[in-house]
């Protein structure tokens, strides 16, 4: 028992010390993450859960949702204070948009869209002047829509067919646009529209249009499957006139934004689908642990718990994913492969996940009087918008391609 | 009149959450349990938050008594409203043994040092439902209390106060100095808003305060015996004078219901 001994002892366990706290574990989150997360995982409890029915059954967002999520500063997670916002971080946004799904996706979704798509544009685009017009707005009454679907254009982005004439100092904008999310109560549009068609994609340019333009037409909204509390509906453009001063960023450039957001907007989505299914199976559970069949809990068959365990490792994983491809983005490292894997993996586990819960609530599953079912109507749109399954996998490949090209 | 309101917040195992008694029937599992700010001091600072927007007060101090997490319960505060803190640093036995007279001793005397107009605190806390804490600080001071309020204005020098009380509402006046209670229905408390989240993480103004032993915390504890878990229960049967007693939290939902049967 030497000296030399216990130095080395005490050498190795500071090392594994340190090695822990610069290694936390993914689920570590900052006090400041902390407090959001709780607080809104409150007030989407006592404030959202109570209208999620009937707001899906009207296909309708209930004006004081929208509201209040302003009032909690929901909608301007990074914006900075100087412009109204809360002036926090990505990852906080994302842990504000699974909570929200938790209770709501529809509500988390027009969250997701203002955060991580609209907002950011401005952010990192916008002129000190579109920064002043729109960001305070943006932050406290204000709600966006991102245009660049069209009927002929979906996964096939880039070739949307929406032009902008250019005249002296404004454009004149033609087309349309479709499954235009939160289009019912946006106030400005940022409109993907093409400047030289003959240029292909590098003819396309964002325009910020606000809601009074004359000639912008918002249509009827869809009456969809799912998440029916959040509008969706076509717009039309008949000879818009939207003064050169309202591009976003420059000319040309619109496809770079748009798949720059995307990567971002991907995250966000993960997080929906994730916090969808966690509150799917935090509904669920509960009823196997009461409800009881050949004098004992369904939860006690091996079966139901085999199942049951599965799924519960699925939602783990993808939270994993989801975690580190925020915590890569806020790292400033490479994170569009894992944006792409965190929003594929959780939708499918949305989908699974939804799909078991209706079969474990049994009959009651089935109904309307429980939430269940609105989920699994829910989940579905999860691999599909933002960037299509098959194109997430497509993306995925191309980097796996790239890496072992030595 | 300084203008300074105190606000007393306790750290208690959230409302949600079931209770579960300790295997050794010493007390209530709270390792790993979620705790949250209690309701009824939820309310209290509420109302302190309110009368200052109406520039009735100067100044909201939120006071709480407990280990280093109670400055979670305080960063609460500092998210709705307050403008500081003051983390009174019990832990370990004292913490264990930390009951009204206690915190009514060291709310006494933190008023006196921090010349306070107001005592602003919830009528109980949800954990041991005491209902003791306003009454005994009042008592200590000397000053008028207003226990159970459901309403709240001040006049002048003066408070107007309507209580809850078994006939129904009593109106009464007080003078400040005052302790006030605040009952379920004085207000509904607001959310920490996400802006003001980020503004309490960046005040750094909670002071950090040790009680004095000798005349604080070692007076008049109540030695407890054993901690047990009311027995399950049972079928519904005909008993004349039994009696049902609700607690109904904001959201009208029974949380809790302890049924005692009369038999007569």
């Amino acid at each position: 028992f030497s000296l030399s001994n216990n130095s080395l002892v005490h050498g190795g366990h500071a090392r594994q010390a340190e090695v822990a706290s610069s290694f936390p574990p993914l689920q570590t989150y900052t006090e400041e993450e902390g407090m959001m997360r709780e607080a809104v995982k409150k007030y989407a409890q006592e404030r959202i859960a109570p209208l999620v029915s009937k707001m899906d059954e009207n296909s309708h967002m209930d004006e004081e949702v929208i509201k209040s999520l302003f009032e909690q500063g929901l909608m301007g997670i990074e914006i900075d204070p100087e412009y109204g916002g809360t002036g926090s971080s990505f990852f906080s946004s994302i842990l504000v948009i699974e909570e929200l799904a938790k209770v709501d996706p529809s509500v988390a979704v027009l969250c997701d869209i203002q955060n991580t798509l609209i907002n950011t544009l401005f952010v990192k685009l916008g002129t000190p002047a579109q920064k002043e017009k729109y960001l305070n707005r943006l932050s406290t009454d204000m709600i966006g829509s991102f245009c660049l679907s069209e009927a002929e254009s979906g996964s096939d982005a880039f070739a949307l067919k929406t032009r902008a004439e250019k005249h002296k100092d404004y454009y004149v904008i033609n087309g349309s646009k479709m499954w235009i999310s939160n289009a019912e109560h946006a106030g400005v549009f940022l409109v993907m529209a093409n400047v030289d068609l003959s240029a292909g994609y590098r003819g396309i340019t964002c325009f910020i249009v606000d809601r009074d333009t004359e000639g912008l037409e918002i249509g009827k909204k869809e009456n969809k499957l799912g998440l029916r509390a959040s509008s969706t509906c076509p717009l039309n453009f008949d000879n818009i006139k939207v003064p050169e001063k309202n591009i976003l960023g420059e000319v040309g450039h619109g496809y770079k934004y748009a798949i720059g957001m995307l990567n971002e907007g991907r995250i966000g989505i993960a997080a929906q689908m994730l916090g969808l299914a966690q509150g799917c199976f935090d509904h669920t559970v509960p009823y196997t642990r009461q409800r009881v069949q050949f004098g004992k809990r369904i939860f006690d068959f091996q079966g139901m718990q085999h199942q049951i365990a599965h799924v519960a490792t699925q939602i783990e994983a993808a939270r994993l994913l989801t975690y580190n491809a925020a915590r890569l983005k806020e790292a400033g490292r490479t994170f569009i492969k894992e944006a792409c894997m965190a929003k594929y993996f959780s939708a499918e586990v949305a989908t699974l996940t939804t799909s078991k819960c209706i079969e474990w609530m049994g009959g009651v599953g089935f109904t309307k009087d429980y939430p269940i079912e609105k989920y699994y109507r829910d989940c579905k749109i999860g691999t599909i918008y933002e960037g299509t399954t098959n194109i997430q996998l497509s993306t995925m490949a191309k980097f796996i391609d790239k890496e072992y090209n030595v | 009149m300084s203008g300074r309101v105190l606000v007393g917040v306790k750290r208690v195992i959230d409302y949600a959450v079931k209770i579960r008694v300790k295997p050794d029937n010493t007390g209530v599992v709270t390792d790993g349990v979620k705790h949250s700010m209690n309701p009824f001091c939820e309310i209290a600072v509420e109302e302190a938050v309110k009368l200052k927007e109406k520039k009735l007060i100067k100044e909201v101090v939120a006071v709480s008594c407990g280990p280093q997490q109670s400055q979670e319960t305080i960063r609460t505060a500092l998210a709705m409203g307050a403008d500081r803190g003051i983390h009174v640093d019990v832990s370990g036995k004292d913490y264990e043994n930390l009951g009204p007279l206690q915190v009514s001793k060291i709310l006494a005397a933190l008023a006196k040092q921090e010349d306070a107009q107001l005592i602003l605190l919830g009528k109980q806390a949800i954990d041991d439902d005491c209902n003791q804490t306003g009454q005994m600080t009042a008592a200590l001071l000397d000053w008028p209390q207003g226990t159970f309020a459901s309403e709240v204005s001040l006049e002048g020098d003066k408070i107007n106060l309507v209580r809850e009380i078994d006939g129904g509402l009593e109106h009464i006046k007080i003078n400040t100095p005052a302790v006030i209670t605040a009952d379920l229905r004085l207000n509904t408390p607001r959310y920490a808003t996400l802006p003001n989240i980020m503004d309490s993480l960046m005040n750094n103004e909670t002071e950090l305060h040790k009680p004095n032993h000798r005349t604080s915390l070692c007076v008049g504890l109540i030695p407890l015996f054993e901690t047990v878990a009311p027995e399950d229960m049972q079928g519904g049967t005909d008993r004349s004078g039994a009696m049902l007693r609700h607690t109904v939290l904001q959201s009208g939902k029974p949380k809790r219901i302890i049924l005692s049967c009369l038999c007569i």
